[in-house]
């Protein structure tokens, strides 16, 4: 369903040159819940922007169900790193932001806000500001935000990474249920090889700037996935160890 | 232990004798100081007047408040009152309606706002008083020469603070809404209009006396009513008491109206979050 085929980005900053990502070739199905991991600052989040929409790629081409993207992809819904939820809304006003801007009346939107609101656990913070809230709970707000708006496609960069654990597993619990209910197809990036072997499908191993994919591995774990015990498997153990011993091998040889 | 703190302490009747600045009775006792130190400086005035200085140049207290109860007794005063405060409060609003649409659409088009640049930043630089004339031989010798001329004033920085605003806003805000499929009017009124309020705000205070300034300004250069007119005629009348009288009056309009702007902000920033 979303195609890279051999995408480049470089930015210019003044007279300086940054490879953010350097011929990626990718194909995600629909329905595929697939991690992206890899150091910081290695253009994960460039790649991400790029499934928007929002960068276009320097040479190559993404194409999004059969169409080329060349402009904002509103079939996909992004969480990104920062939150960018409104300062000046409300979180259930934030959170019903999308039914607002597709002409919902406000009595359904108001209901269909809470309902998500309780899901990611910020039942009674619908009347706070966003400033008012932790790092964490914006996170959640902008996840609320996201699942509200029930785009086909899900890109989250690092969504879960400042929740406590408990919290995480809740998340995981939610986003593996939501998935599979509405038949997303989610692209996440993050720093947790845990996380990522929890939740995906298959997991992409991003080199050092500029990003490349060094490694990829299907995770067959059979669905549904009890996020807080599938780690205990000895199926789940053996790609975790196979994929840390892969990814070590990659950073050390980088280092050298 | 800090004024803030008082309240919280049980016991907080030493607190507060320690730090006793702020309390009702030391404000009280400032305003005491403040009449007093006015009384000293009329009774110096008066004094003066005709003794040390020739009363011709500075009148004196007694003349100018005859003058201004002469004025207040046969009605003549509201009616340049009136004509000031008109033109004011209309040049105000037509110049910040303007300067907010203005800033706004210049804002949200980076080709057009490019392409008008040199001609904003020459119109900006342009000492808009010198329009004036321009504006009586549009507008007539009425009050619409005013309002057009404290309209300009304002509308010129009301137009600087809301562009400055728009160009503020997070990019990462419009992006979001763009890709939960809000169209270009939705992003203006949903994304970047709340979020350069406070800059427009901003602009909208700080031009407030100069609307007052444009109109007073205007009927000074011609006019047959309203303040400007007033310390203008009493001046060429050699009157430096009717002149005092009106400055009197101006600079009482003038406090009335920072006072209403002060009154309307405190209100806006009750239900106004300040971003980030």
């Amino acid at each position: 369903m979303i195609d890279l085929r051999h995408v480049s980005k470089t930015f210019r900053k003044q007279d300086e040159i940054v490879d953010a990502v350097r011929d990626i070739s990718l194909t995600i199905a629909q329905k595929e819940i697939v991690a992206i991991i890899g150091p910081s600052g290695c253009g994960k989040s460039t790649l991400l922007n790029m499934i928007a929409g929002l960068y276009a790629p320097s040479s190559g081409s993404i194409v999004y169900k059969g169409a080329r993207v060349s402009n904002i992809n509103t079939d996909v819904g992004y969480m990104t790193q920062k939150d960018n939820l409104l300062p000046w809304r409300t979180v259930r006003d934030n959170v019903a932001f999308p039914l607002e801007l597709s002409g919902v009346a406000k009595g359904e939107r108001a209901v269909r806000a809470d309902q998500v609101i309780t899901h990611v656990g910020l039942d009674g913070f619908g009347h706070r500001y966003p400033q008012e809230l932790s790092g964490g709970m914006r996170k959640r707000a902008c996840l609320a935000r996201m699942l509200l708006y029930g785009a086909e496609t899900a890109l989250l960069d690092e969504p879960f990474a400042a929740l406590d654990a408990q919290l995480k597993l809740a998340m995981h619990d939610l986003l593996l249920k939501l998935a599979a209910e509405t038949g997303q197809t989610v692209v996440f990036v993050t720093h947790d090889l845990m996380e990522a072997v929890t939740l995906a499908d298959r997991v992409l191993v991003c080199t050092r700037r500029p990003a490349t994919v060094a490694l990829e591995q299907r995770i067959a774990l059979k669905r549904p996935r009890d996020v807080l015990n599938v780690r205990f498997t000895n199926e789940f153990k053996e790609l975790y160890d196979a994929l840390w011993e892969r990814l070590r091998v990659e950073y050390h040889e980088e280092r050298i | 232990m800090t004024a803030p703190d008082v309240d919280a302490a049980p016991g907080g009747l030493h607190d507060n004798a320690a730090n006793a600045g702020p309390s009702p009775l030391g404000s009280g006792f400032m305003v005491i100081c403040q009449v007093v130190l006015g009384a000293v400086l009329l009774l110096l005035w008066q004094g003066a007047s005709g003794r040390l200085i020739d009363s011709f140049f500075i009148s004196n207290p007694v003349e100018v408040g005859t003058r201004l109860f002469g004025w207040i007794a046969d009605g003549s005063l509201f009616v340049h009152v009136w004509a000031t405060v008109y033109a004011t409060v209309m040049g105000f609003v037509i110049g910040s309606i303007i300067g907010v649409m203005l800033g706004i659409w210049l804002g949200v088009s980076p080709f057009t706002s490019r392409l008008l640049n040199p001609y904003m930043s020459a119109l900006n630089a342009l000492p808009k008083v010198a329009l004036a004339p321009l504006f009586v031989l549009w507008f007539g010798l009425g009050i619409e020469s005013k309002i057009a001329l404290a309209a300009v004033l304002v509308l010129f920085l009301v137009f600087l603070n809301t562009y400055a605003g728009v160009r503020e806003v997070d990019q990462d805000l419009i992006d979001g809404a763009r890709l939960m499929r809000a169209t270009r009017a939705q992003v203006i009124t949903k994304v970047i209009i709340p979020s350069a309020m406070s800059w427009m705000f901003a602009g909208l205070k700080i031009s407030v006396p100069y609307a007052l300034i444009g109109a007073v300004l205007g009927e000074m250069i011609a006019a047959n009513r309203g303040l400007g007119y007033l310390v203008q005629f009493s001046g060429s009348q050699f009157d430096s008491a009717g002149v005092f009288a009106v400055l009197i009056v101006i600079a009482l309009l003038a406090v009335a109206l920072n006072f209403l702007v002060e009154i309307v902000q405190h209100r806006m920033q009750q239900w106004r979050v300040v971003g980030r």
